[in-house]
């Protein structure tokens, strides 16, 4: 471990602070732009987080320490994953402190304590955000693991950054398989973000909200720290996404000019992968919550096919 | 592996994402869409291995696949559907997530079933053969699944696409005057299927092929 890497470490994780909350208005103004709307300020989110911090807590009568520490624990767990996740370049110190099944458990924990959050309160909506949020995540994390299990048996290994490296850093080749898992992990990110076809972020309709539902008693500080992390929490599968199936331009090891290359990179893809999110959610209309189940097979299907056609296929290279 | 090899591997791939995407597609007119988007991929499948491999004869067929599979046949379907005012959902007999259950099944079957078949054979395409199989099980999956008269003929003319990527992997292609046969064959029964789609409904008032299996008189 270099102290170098140590500092651009450092770096990565407070530009996913910064960035993902810009990511969040950008794609909020993608989506009023295509939906023919005026659009909200691109530094929305940040106006929201510093009035948030500003104000008082307000905290139910029967809420107990879970329902105080869950923010910051969901908080903890999003920044562990944008520290993890190879965003700017490979050599990460904290890299080896989590594997890609690792990281989905890292986002398992915080689902289960935002669900448990929810529940502590004791009202309606609040239960009933908390079932359909674990209904959602049991059904996507699955799939997600299979998407994995494809991108391992390329690299060999289960480590994000050895991933990336094979992908990104050998000679071109075509992997059939990983147009099925990148199909695959799309739609679970949509779910996992509580965008669109599963939830909409823009709605507090009792009948339809999964996420709003959940924070429906939360304030201050505490709200503001959940909004940030689920921006966070947006930016991180956008990065993941992004250093899976798009890894050029992340650096390799620690040199300066490579990682200075990286960074434009990144808001560029960035910039591009929201103006897709966006047009995918314009495009898309919310489904039922029992067809959710049904969208979330449907990936898992998808991340095994990608499994079967590596093992067919690719086996043989 | 060389980039041709790279490349007929993807289409297949897609070739195979596309048939699951018609087993799980409730909507007609989608479903003759991606028909005609699966001809257009096994079209540029088939020219690849063409273009690899030097056989002038499967450049004929890929011109054959490209306007009979991705231009006449959809035509003539949509045609068909527009004339018999057909655009409600599909109604699968059996649930798409259990469908696509028994789909994954089907495929990993026909991986099994193919993979020491195309270890015998020497081609430049062999891997694609147990996708063919999964491709061809998968349109009888949707044939036996879907009790509308329109998604079973379009369910029978991708099996004819699955048979057909089978032919290229397996043999670079069947002989012409075979091919050109088959294509006759396919576009002989859709005009005849369309003319039945006509008899059904003025016999039925409904294209469920369910009726038909009660035909005596009462």
């Amino acid at each position: 471990m270099s102290i170098s890497g140590l500092l651009w470490q450092l770096f990565a994780i407070v530009l996913a602070l910064a960035l993902a909350p810009l990511l969040t208005g950008w794609v909020n103004q993608c989506r009023a732009w295509l939906q023919n709307r005026s659009a909200p300020p691109l530094l929305l989110p940040y106006y929201m987080l510093h009035k948030l911090f500003l104000k008082d807590v307000v905290l139910a009568h029967g809420a107990s320490p879970i329902f105080r520490f869950a923010p910051f624990a969901v908080f903890g767990c999003m920044l562990l994953a944008c520290a993890i996740i190879p965003v700017l370049s490979t050599d990460l110190p904290f890299a080896p402190a989590a594997d890609t099944i690792a990281l989905v458990g890292v986002f398992g924990l915080a689902r289960i304590f935002i669900s448990l959050a929810a529940m502590d309160v004791g009202t309606s909506f609040g239960t009933l955000g908390g079932r359909r949020e674990m209904l959602v995540g049991f059904l996507a994390e699955p799939a997600l693991l299979m998407v994995i299990f494809t991108l391992a048996m390329i690299a060999q290994s289960t480590s994000v950054a050895t991933i990336v490296e094979t992908l990104a850093h050998r000679e071109f080749v075509i992997y059939p398989s990983l147009a099925f898992a990148g199909i695959a992990f799309t739609f679970v990110s949509f779910a996992e973000n509580a965008r669109v076809p599963v939830d909409n972020p823009a709605t507090h309709l009792e009948l339809t909200m999964i996420h709003e539902a959940m924070i429906l008693e939360y304030s201050g500080r505490h709200l503001a720290l959940i909004e940030w992390a689920a921006s966070l929490k947006l930016y991180a599968y956008s990065c993941l996404g992004l250093a899976l199936f798009f890894p050029w331009g992340i650096a390799q090891g620690d040199s300066f000019l490579g990682l200075l290359v990286a960074i434009p990179m990144l808001v560029a893809k960035l910039a591009i992968g929201g103006v897709l999110l966006a047009l995918i959610e314009t495009l898309n209309a919310k489904v039922r919550i029992f067809r959710a189940p049904e969208f979330l097979g449907t990936a898992f299907l998808f991340a095994v096919l990608g499994l079967l056609v590596r093992l067919l296929l690719e086996s043989r290279v | 592996m060389s980039l041709s090899a790279q490349l007929i591997n993807l289409f297949a791939a897609v070739i195979l994402l596309l048939a699951f995407a018609m087993l799980a597609q409730r909507r007609v007119l989608t479903l003759i869409n991606l028909f005609a988007l699966q001809g257009l991929t096994l079209a540029l499948s088939t020219l690849v291995v063409a273009f690899t491999t030097g056989q002038a004869h499967l450049y004929g067929s890929a011109a054959l696949t490209l306007v009979l599979k991705a231009v006449l046949l959809p035509w003539i379907l949509h045609r068909l559907v527009r004339r018999l005012e057909v655009k409600w959902d599909v109604e699968p007999l059996i649930k798409v997530p259990t469908t696509m259950l028994v789909g994954i099944v089907l495929v990993i079957i026909s991986f099994n079933v193919a993979l020491p078949i195309s270890q015998l054979s020497s081609t430049i395409s062999r891997g694609t053969l147990g996708i063919a199989l999964a491709s061809v099980m998968l349109a009888f999956l949707m044939m036996i699944t879907r009790s509308k008269a329109i998604p079973q003929v379009v369910g029978f003319l991708a099996m004819e696409n699955g048979l057909f990527l089978a032919a290229t992997s397996a043999t670079y292609g069947m002989p012409m005057v075979v091919e050109l046969g088959i294509a006759l064959d396919v576009l002989v029964g859709v005009i005849i299927l369309g003319v039945f789609f006509f008899q059904i409904r003025d016999q039925f008032d409904s294209l469920d092929i369910r009726h038909l299996e009660r035909l005596k008189e009462k």
